[in-house]
């Protein structure tokens, strides 16, 4: 049983297309902001209606442009929880939950239960905006759950709050969705986030969506520029592939890859902490010039300038131990290498 | 003293401000989902009466509902009723001066709901209309409140059109604001200064009984 999508749509001059099957599993759908996310959910929820394609839930097709099925959002039995949680205000918790209970005889003791699962009796007679964050969504998500779902959709659901709550209510939504059998979708941009609650991943670049990978593939090779950005890449450069090297134009350097360069390479992408100080004499150290130093919170952030840099070209951005760094001798000129097998290779 | 035109401009201001309450509604309700280049012509449209001198409404009227139009004859034919000079002719130009206020204010408020409420509401398996009911109506309920209150006023103090469409005939189609330029052109300097008073404490208790209502409303909500 799965949730398959396959759907394209042209908003003004941007265009969406999402194609991925996810099982019983929580799946991220992880991009940068405005690379269509929301929308892609609200597809699925039935909010917005796609120009073409087809979207099916355990079977059951809910959108198929070629068929003529579009099945309203009633009739999807898909849960979406909105970034600000869209509570009912005008209506208690007890109210908000009942409200989604599908049979009328059944709404006060399916809404007692919830209320109940949810440690929420207490504040069962207060209007949402008497409830505190973690309230707030713990209603909406008893609200949702009451509805019974095949599928739920969580839109970016930790980021309307402060980082101390997001810890605390990313627990709780964790919890939650242990819970639950059916599909879960995980929208994100923080690349924790998504890493710490979902197996697997599909990233969305600029409307399209990539093969889908486990988190830890995503992670140790990402294979595009949009991929290496949410796992936290910061130093991205053209690349010419020679045989098992690859030619950096901007920086003026070839560094060696340890395998053979794929023809479709044209960028290299490389972590700040994965470029180290090296002696002059080390293999495949080239000499930078020290542009800024940068003291983080328990780092030290050094951008480099390789020495054959055309102009204009990105500053290398380097990322050490703040005792690594002040132990180095010369703090103007260094010579550094990077390992073959940090170096990201990317279409 | 004759309390027609009190009764008479209460009764219409009334019948009227229903009517209007409705319609304004549902034209709000309605609009906002169009595209907008359709949506910013018949908004356009629904607004004129309140910028238009209620004069021009008033003729405009005359010209639909006459007793020589299409519209006036046969009312006056198939239903034996006249759409002119009667006390109920001024309900008609009261809602179309009152229609915008409505209308706009009414507007204003879905404009500013916010529509995650109602896409939540529609995942969650409740149909539109329960939405619009149950989240919306209650939600806007300050704009719809205030739009009706408006048009009440509006309607209450209708002049223009409304000596147009229905004329002055006391005990008839009197109200209050025709019965003021009346009693004053005559020069009965006493009765005009007893209907002004009428009309300024009746404005002022439904003002304040409305103010009272809003604390009400604000002071129970929490």
């Amino acid at each position: 049983m799965a949730l398959c999508v396959d759907i394209r749509k042209k908003m003004g001059s941007f265009q969406l297309e999402i194609q991925f099957e996810a099982g019983n599993e929580a799946l991220a759908l992880l991009g940068a902001s405005g690379c269509g996310k929301s929308t892609a959910l609200k597809c699925i929820a039935g909010i917005l209606t796609p120009d073409q394609g087809k979207i099916s839930l355990d079977g059951a097709v809910l959108f198929d442009s070629a068929a003529g099925v579009n099945l309203p959002p009633q009739k999807r039995r898909v849960g979406y929880l909105f970034q600000q949680y869209a509570l009912f205000p005008n209506m208690t918790v007890r109210q908000n939950i009942a409200a989604a209970v599908p049979k009328r005889r059944e709404r006060t003791a399916a809404a007692d239960i919830l209320l109940h699962r949810f440690h929420l009796a207490e504040a069962a007679d207060l209007k949402p905006r008497q409830l505190s964050g973690g309230q707030q969504q713990r209603t909406a998500l008893a609200r949702i759950l009451a509805a019974r779902p095949r599928a739920i959709l969580l839109d970016e659901p930790l980021s309307a709050l402060d980082s101390f709550l997001q810890r605390q209510l990313e627990l709780e939504l964790a919890e939650t969705l242990d819970q639950f059998s059916g599909t879960v979708l995980w929208v994100s941009h923080n690349r924790g986030e998504a890493f710490r609650n979902c197996r697997r991943v599909c990233v969305l670049d600029n409307g399209r969506s990539q093969k889908i990978r486990t988190m830890e593939e995503l992670f140790r090779s990402p294979d595009t520029e949009a991929a290496a950005r949410l796992c936290g890449c910061e130093n991205y450069v053209e690349a010419i592939p020679i045989e098992s090297a690859v030619f950096l134009p901007e920086w003026g350097v070839t560094l060696d890859c340890g395998r053979p360069v794929p023809a479709e390479i044209c960028k290299a992408g490389i972590r700040a902490h994965h470029v180290t100080i090296a002696g002059s004499t080390s293999p495949g150290a080239f000499p930078c010039a020290v542009s800024r130093v940068i003291q983080d919170l328990s780092s030290t952030v050094v951008l480099l300038r390789p020495e054959n840099s055309l102009p204009g070209a990105p500053p290398l951005r380097m990322e050490l131990d703040q005792t690594a760094w002040s132990t180095a001798e010369d703090k103007d000129h260094i010579w550094i290498s990077i390992r073959p097998e940090d170096l990201l290779l990317l279409k | 003293m004759d309390w027609y035109p009190l009764y008479n401009s209460i009764r219409i201001a009334a019948i009227s401000t229903a009517a209007v309450f409705f319609l304004g509604i549902a034209a709000a309700h309605w609009i906002i989902k169009l595209p907008s280049p359709v949506k910013g012509l018949l908004d356009v449209v629904l607004t004129l009466p309140l910028v238009l001198p209620p004069t021009v409404v008033g003729w405009l009227l005359l010209v639909l509902l006459g007793p020589k139009r299409p519209l006036g004859a046969w009312a006056q034919e198939i239903l034996g009723v006249k759409l002119v000079m009667t006390w109920w002719s001024a309900v008609f130009a009261s809602v179309v001066v009152a229609f915008p206020l409505m209308y706009r204010t009414a507007r204003g408020a879905f404009e500013s709901f916010d529509r995650d409420l109602t896409d939540a509401g529609r995942t969650l398996g409740r149909s539109n209309a329960w939405v619009f009911w149950h989240v919306q109506m209650p939600v806007c309920r300050q704009g719809i409140l205030a739009g009706a209150v408006l048009a009440f006023a509006r309607a209450l103090g209708e002049y223009g059109a409304t000596s147009m469409i229905a004329g002055y005939t006391p005990g008839r189609t009197a109200t209050i604001s025709t019965t003021v330029y009346q009693l004053w052109r005559s020069n009965d300097g006493a009765g005009t200064l007893k209907w002004v008073l009428v009309n300024v404490s009746l404005s002022a208790v439904f003002l304040l009984t409305v103010n009272l209502l809003e604390t009400r409303q604000r002071g129970g909500g929490r």
